[in-house]
């Protein structure tokens, strides 16, 4: 065990927090999800952050990165958000897809996509959840019906983040008359085929943050699809995996949320009554404990281990932490926690985070899944 | 960076927690009971011959000269089976602390064989196992003293844990009595492996509810089969899971002795106190109207992890080690381990 970084980590440190200095925008850039040029101009982000070879830093050259082992992923997202860097539009793709092609993806797929992922050429959204399939993900109806050496896709999908905008989404099908678990496929589509409509769900506070998509005979190639066919499951349960446990949420978000937390602490510190610096406290406590939990976690990757079950409580805890940094700070702010206004930059964040314990798995399904893998109680 | 034991830390880690579990049964503590025992001298010489004592003592000195991460996971497996003898207390705080004294007056050698010193920190009001100890180190403000156990009176204090024997102590500080000034990073220390204990107990609260709530049946069907029993589990789980980084993170960093690093040992004892303090509770409500009974074994975890949480400093007192902190110690993503920081 040893806690302290290699000069080549704090060389790659200082190297990132150059080229992020150098290149981050002065100000934020207008929010992707509620218009074209929003997201264009988080798109052109990917772009300048693939030109600079930071697009995907762990994955193989080849693919557009630089083959980095996972404590010098975590070194350049601590430099990311310390730097207020833009949220990556692109995160189902290179955080979710990406991971999972690379695990199922034939050569092929992988020459195809994977670069253009990387550069931001193509944006990803996920097209999973069904108006009749959210926690019971076995139960999508949306079909994928074999015709030759094309599938036909039809059905609706619904809570997909970015996908009002976006340019393909992996989705989950199955053949006509299977069931459950089996006869599912992994299929790939690009958004703006013929037959796909999307439509914009409104979140509480007016964003377009998701969006529904319907497929009416939509055709695509059976090349397009990821793993093997009737295996959809599986690779689907990679991915969530990935989800859940490392790669979508990195401690550094939460680092950095904290760290202004306990400046937001001390501007009111005067008028707060003691409780309150306890509340900031265990925050920092969490992130830290978070922080943690990662460079364990990563360690035993960068060492040839897996991840198992206990992605489920990385993903807990991150999203209850989120709730508890956000809170803490609405507490503070007090009476003006309610405003709309520009200068309260804590409200979005606030309605962001109550969705945390909701994606991804919800948080009830979480605690099912370490019950039973990995305390190994019986199933109900 | 590399955050993880090595093999040679989790083999060591093994052949102690075997050894621990084999022999530190529920069944063997309630006979230890019975007898009126709080030591069981034959764990005791395993424990000495396996060298368990000596291993944070510079091997010229005749220890192995290791360190605390290589220590830390035998504190918790001791916590783990709610170990009775003193081998954390002597192991990792009395002992190193014999070892740093000038003239430990041959303690130290007798300590290594099996002999045990009691320790009076300022940190606690009670002095443990101080009846069946051959000499005590005791506080007197900063200044150690080293007292034969004729030379001071002790008054037995009954704690609910059965397996804390627990002293007030009269005595006479001497010129004669005096061995240190200081007590260096003894507080740090305590603190650190009351907190690996506590993780252990807090796993150890979770397996026997696990076992217990796939053995019940009520309407039918095991208890662990139900959503509202597998989250209190669950909610468990996730506490130590979140705790236990902490934990060996702070074994890490103790020998920096900065604020960062003292306010990671804070941080390690607020998490594992939090962490066993819920699962010792989950425990009792998962064992239903048994886990408040004499017969069920969770009590004899449950009464560990109220003393350890109130030993080497309460939760309230380590907060403003944390509030200290975060109040002049940069925070945020590049500030997470203390070798990053002064």
């Amino acid at each position: 065990m040893n806690l302290t970084y290699t000069p080549e980590q704090r060389a790659f440190r200082a190297e990132v927090r150059a080229w992020m200095e150098a290149n981050v925008p002065p100000a934020p850039l207008p929010s992707f999800d509620l218009t074209s040029e929003g997201f264009e101009a988080h798109r052109d982000w990917e772009r300048r952050l693939n030109d600079g070879r930071w697009g995907m830093v762990t994955w193989p050259e080849e693919l557009g990165g630089r083959g980095l082992d996972y404590i010098r992923w975590l070194i350049f997202e601590e430099e990311y958000y310390r730097a207020g860097a833009p949220t990556r539009v692109n995160q189902n793709g290179i955080f979710l897809l990406g991971p999972t092609m690379m695990e199922y993806g034939t050569p092929e797929q992988k020459a195809r996509f994977l670069p253009r992922m990387a550069a931001g050429d193509d944006i990803w959204a996920q097209a999973w959840s069904e108006p009749g399939a959210g926690s019971d993900l076995a139960g999508v109806r949306a079909t994928c019906t074999r015709d030759g050496d094309h599938y036909m896709l039809n059905g609706q999908k619904i809570w997909s983040s970015r996908a009002t905008f976006a340019d393909w989404a992996f989705g989950l099908f199955r053949e006509p008359g299977s069931e459950r678990h089996k006869g599912m496929s992994l299929v790939l589509f690009p958004l703006d085929a013929s037959g796909v409509t999307r439509r914009p769900i409104q979140r509480m506070d007016g964003k377009l943050v998701f969006a529904e998509i319907f497929l009416d005979n939509v055709r695509v190639p059976a090349a397009d699809r990821l793993g093997e066919e009737g295996q959809g499951w599986a690779v689907c349960m990679a991915t969530a995996g990935f989800e859940r446990g490392l790669l979508l949420r990195s401690p550094a978000r939460y680092q950095v949320g904290v760290s202004r937390l306990i400046a937001l602490y001390q501007v009111h510190k005067h008028r707060l009554p003691a409780s309150m610096g306890e509340r900031v406290a265990q925050c920092w406590m969490d992130a830290e404990a978070y922080a943690l939990a990662i460079y364990a976690m990563v360690s035993k990757l960068d060492r040839g281990g897996k991840i198992g079950p206990e992605s489920s409580t990385t993903k807990i805890f991150w999203s209850e932490l989120d709730i508890a940094i956000t809170s803490a700070a609405m507490d503070i702010l007090g009476q003006d926690a309610e405003l709309t206004g520009e200068e309260n930059d804590w409200l979005d964040d606030y309605v962001f985070a109550l969705a945390g314990p909701i994606y991804a798995g919800s948080n009830e399904i979480q605690r099912n899944i370490i019950a039973e893998r990995m305390l190994g109680l019986p199933k109900a | 960076m590399q955050f993880a034991f090595t093999e040679d830390q989790l083999a060591i880690n093994l052949a102690a927690r075997e050894m621990l579990v084999e022999t530190c049964t529920p069944a063997s503590l309630r006979l230890m009971l019975k007898d009126g025992r709080a030591i069981d001298e034959a764990r005791w010489r395993t424990i000495c011959e396996m060298g368990l004592l000596g291993m944070l003592v510079p091997e010229a000195a005749g220890g192995m000269g290791l360190g605390l991460t290589d220590f830390i996971g035998i504190a918790e497996a001791a916590g783990y089976v709610g170990l009775p003898e003193p081998l954390v207390e002597l192991a990792g705080v009395t002992i190193p602390l014999l070892a740093r004294l000038k003239d430990n007056r041959g303690l130290l050698e007798s300590a290594l064989g099996g002999n045990r010193v009691a320790l009076g920190h300022p940190a606690n009001r009670f002095v443990a196992n101080a009846d069946s100890a051959t000499a005590l180190l005791l506080g007197d403000g900063e200044d150690i003293h080293l007292v034969e156990r004729v030379d001071a009176t002790l008054e037995r204090q009954e704690s609910f844990d059965p397996f804390r024997r627990l002293f007030t102590v009269q005595w006479a500080p001497s010129p004669a009595t005096l061995v240190a000034k200081s007590w260096g990073d003894s507080a740090e220390r305590g603190a650190l492996l009351a907190a690996a204990q506590m993780i252990g107990l807090a796993q150890r609260c979770i397996d026997i509810s696990v076992a217990y709530a796939k053995d019940r049946t009520q309407f039918g069907k095991p208890i662990g089969s139900y959503q509202a029993v597998k989250h209190l589990l669950a909610n468990a789980q996730v506490k130590v899971e979140f705790a236990r980084p902490v934990v060996h993170a702070a074994a890490a960093e103790l020998p920096l002795g900065t604020l960062a690093a003292r306010a990671r040992i804070a941080h390690a004892k607020i998490a594992a106190g939090a962490a066993a303090e819920l699962a010792a509770r989950t425990a009792v409500q998962v064992h239903g109207a048994m886990g408040m009974t004499w017969e069920v074994d969770v009590h004899f975890f449950l009464k560990r992890a109220l003393a350890l949480g109130s030993s080497w400093g309460t939760a309230g007192l380590h907060l403003d080690t944390i509030f200290e902190r975060i109040g002049t110690v940069p925070t945020g993503p590049d500030a997470t381990f203390a070798s990053e920081l002064g």
